[in-house]
């Protein structure tokens, strides 16, 4: 968002594009979405199964564990979790051992990502998608290909600290990157292609590189279809392959820059009569920053 | 004649020269594309507008009489498909496929066009007032395409025949593995594909290009001020010497 005054209809504008490509990936959905930043806080969200039983007592366990307050706030089947940025890695970890069932969806200073199996309209009522806000977010809904129709393997996929990513198309070389990213001690929760994209932008960044740049390498080193997009904690990028098959659009007003798969999912936006709407060039890193 | 051998009531029709109007809002696309089929010959009822399209997919597909559609909009996926003496103007932008496999007819898409304008298409006219993107009249066979702005990469890819003209600039590897579509390109060509090459401009391409210019409703452009790209035909037979290559 360009104009803070959409920032309170971010979620609202978010999932009625997503459910308006419903027909293009019905098996599960999901959102990344930057909220406020509140100082001395950074959140983690975490999915469970069994929440019920896994989110009870959480923050207190939790708190004592890290020594420090952490608060829990409960979504369905996600939580997020509040606590002070410099005990993220240390929670992260006493997760692991106090409920070993949860999973981590991302952490961060902003970012809060809700995904689940189920057509876009359920996930959006599930987790009240609609009343969110936030200065950007990113929204997916997935046709699986390559691997599983599952929680974790829905989009976006979050590798790195305020980082997400969607990803149209389908990866080749993915098992080989995922090989080399695991002897840098990254890790992984899935069998996804995207995940691999992620967490080589995350490494890539990791070791100081700018988003935008991050992905460039993309178009050397990743080998298959793709148009990503990339969301980081000030803003959100787009790349397509050479080939650009995979189909992307973009608009741009004073008040905001929409991406989306076709058209259909920016025809309800404010202003779209009048806004540019173009289609990203090839191999072309576009990138936007607040 | 009227036309209540229409499957289904027009949602308004003033009078039977005033077009009848769909409002995809609140009409099922099918509802307008079964009505757009069943125009009978001879019918007054030859008129159509659409409004509402909100990047709708396959509006005016099949369309396979004389009629003229007017969408007041921006369309999706392949608009005017496999179109047959129709006439659709599209006031707004359209999705992939635009006309693909379009027989004959014309459509007019008065904003952009994204990838594969007009692919496989065996007739007809495709008049793009914007920009086309990639794979611009891939596989062409027949059609003839103007494009008022430029096209992407990878656009006549095989093309077997018809015109492709093109006011603004091509993207790469244009024409690539071309047979005899016939390609005009006024602006820079990014790079040619394989086996596609720059020709001579004949009295008889000057006459069909100014033709095709006059059609698309293009002024104050010389057919002089194009180039012409077609095949080198050095791929229409097996070159031994290659064989090492398979």
């Amino acid at each position: 968002m360009k104009d803070k005054s959409l920032e309170p209809q971010l979620g609202a504008m978010l999932s009625e594009m997503l459910v308006s490509l419903t027909d293009r990936g019905p098996d599960s959905a999901g959102i990344a979405i930057y909220g406020p930043a509140r100082a001395g806080r950074g959140k983690i969200t975490i999915q469970s199964p069994s929440p019920r039983s896994d989110f009870s007592g959480l923050a207190a366990e939790l708190s004592s564990k890290i020594g420090a307050e952490a608060t829990i706030t409960v979504n369905s089947t996600h939580a997020v979790i509040e606590l002070p940025p410099a005990k993220l890695d240390e929670a992260r970890a006493a997760l692991g051992e106090l409920r070993p069932s949860v999973r981590v969806m991302g952490s961060g200073d902003t970012v809060e990502i809700y995904k689940e199996v189920g057509l876009p309209e359920e996930v959006v009522k599930r987790f009240d998608l609609t009343k969110m806000a936030g200065s950007h977010g990113i929204g997916h809904t997935r046709m699986a290909t390559e691997s599983a129709v599952t929680t974790m393997g829905a989009h976006p996929f979050s590798t790195g600290p305020d980082q997400c990513l969607v990803h149209n198309g389908s990866l080749s070389n993915h098992n080989n990157i995922r090989r080399e990213l695991k002897r840098e001690g990254m890790k992984f929760e899935t069998e996804n292609d995207t995940e691999v994209a992620a967490a080589y932008l995350s490494s890539k960044m990791a070791h100081g590189m700018k988003p935008g740049d991050a992905l460039k390498h993309t178009l050397d080193d990743l080998d298959g279809f793709f148009t990503f997009i990339v969301g980081t904690k000030t803003g959100f990028g787009v790349v397509r392959d050479p080939i650009a098959c995979k189909p992307a659009v973009l608009a741009e007003t004073d008040r905001y820059v929409a991406f989306g798969s076709e058209y259909r999912a920016l025809a309800m936006l404010p202003g779209i009569e009048e806004a540019k709407v173009w289609e990203p060039e090839p191999a072309t890193v576009y990138f936007w920053e607040h | 004649m009227h036309t209540t051998n229409l499957a289904t009531a027009a949602i308004s029709r003033e009078s039977d020269h005033s077009p009848a109007k769909y409002d995809l809002a609140r009409t099922p696309l099918r509802e307008l594309n079964q009505a757009l089929h069943n125009v009978q010959p001879g019918s007054n009822g030859t008129a159509f507008e659409v409004i509402n399209p909100k990047g709708s997919h396959a509006v005016a597909v099949g369309v396979n009489a004389p009629i003229t559609v007017d969408v007041r909009g921006s369309v999706g996926y392949y608009c005017g498909g496999m179109n047959s003496e129709g006439t659709i103007t599209v006031h707004g932008s359209a999705g992939p496929g635009v006309g693909e496999n379009m027989m004959s007819g014309t459509i007019i898409v008065k904003g952009d066009a994204s990838q594969y304008a007009g692919a496989t298409g065996r007739g007809g006219l495709l008049v793009i007032e914007g920009n086309a993107s990639s794979r611009c009249g891939i596989s062409m066979k027949g059609i003839d395409i103007v494009v008022h702005g430029n096209i992407g990469h990878m656009s006549a890819f095989m093309g077997q025949s018809g015109h492709l003209v093109v006011l603004g600039d091509a993207g790469d590897a244009l024409g690539d593995s071309i047979y005899e579509a016939k390609l005009f390109v006024r602006g820079k060509v990014k790079s040619l594909g394989a086996d596609c090459i720059a020709k001579e401009m004949r009295p008889e391409h000057i006459a069909k290009l100014q033709e095709l210019l006059d059609r698309a409703g293009v002024k104050d452009v010389k057919p002089e001020e194009f180039t012409r790209y077609g095949s080198a035909r050095t791929l229409y037979n097996f070159n031994i010497d290659n064989a090492a290559a398979y």
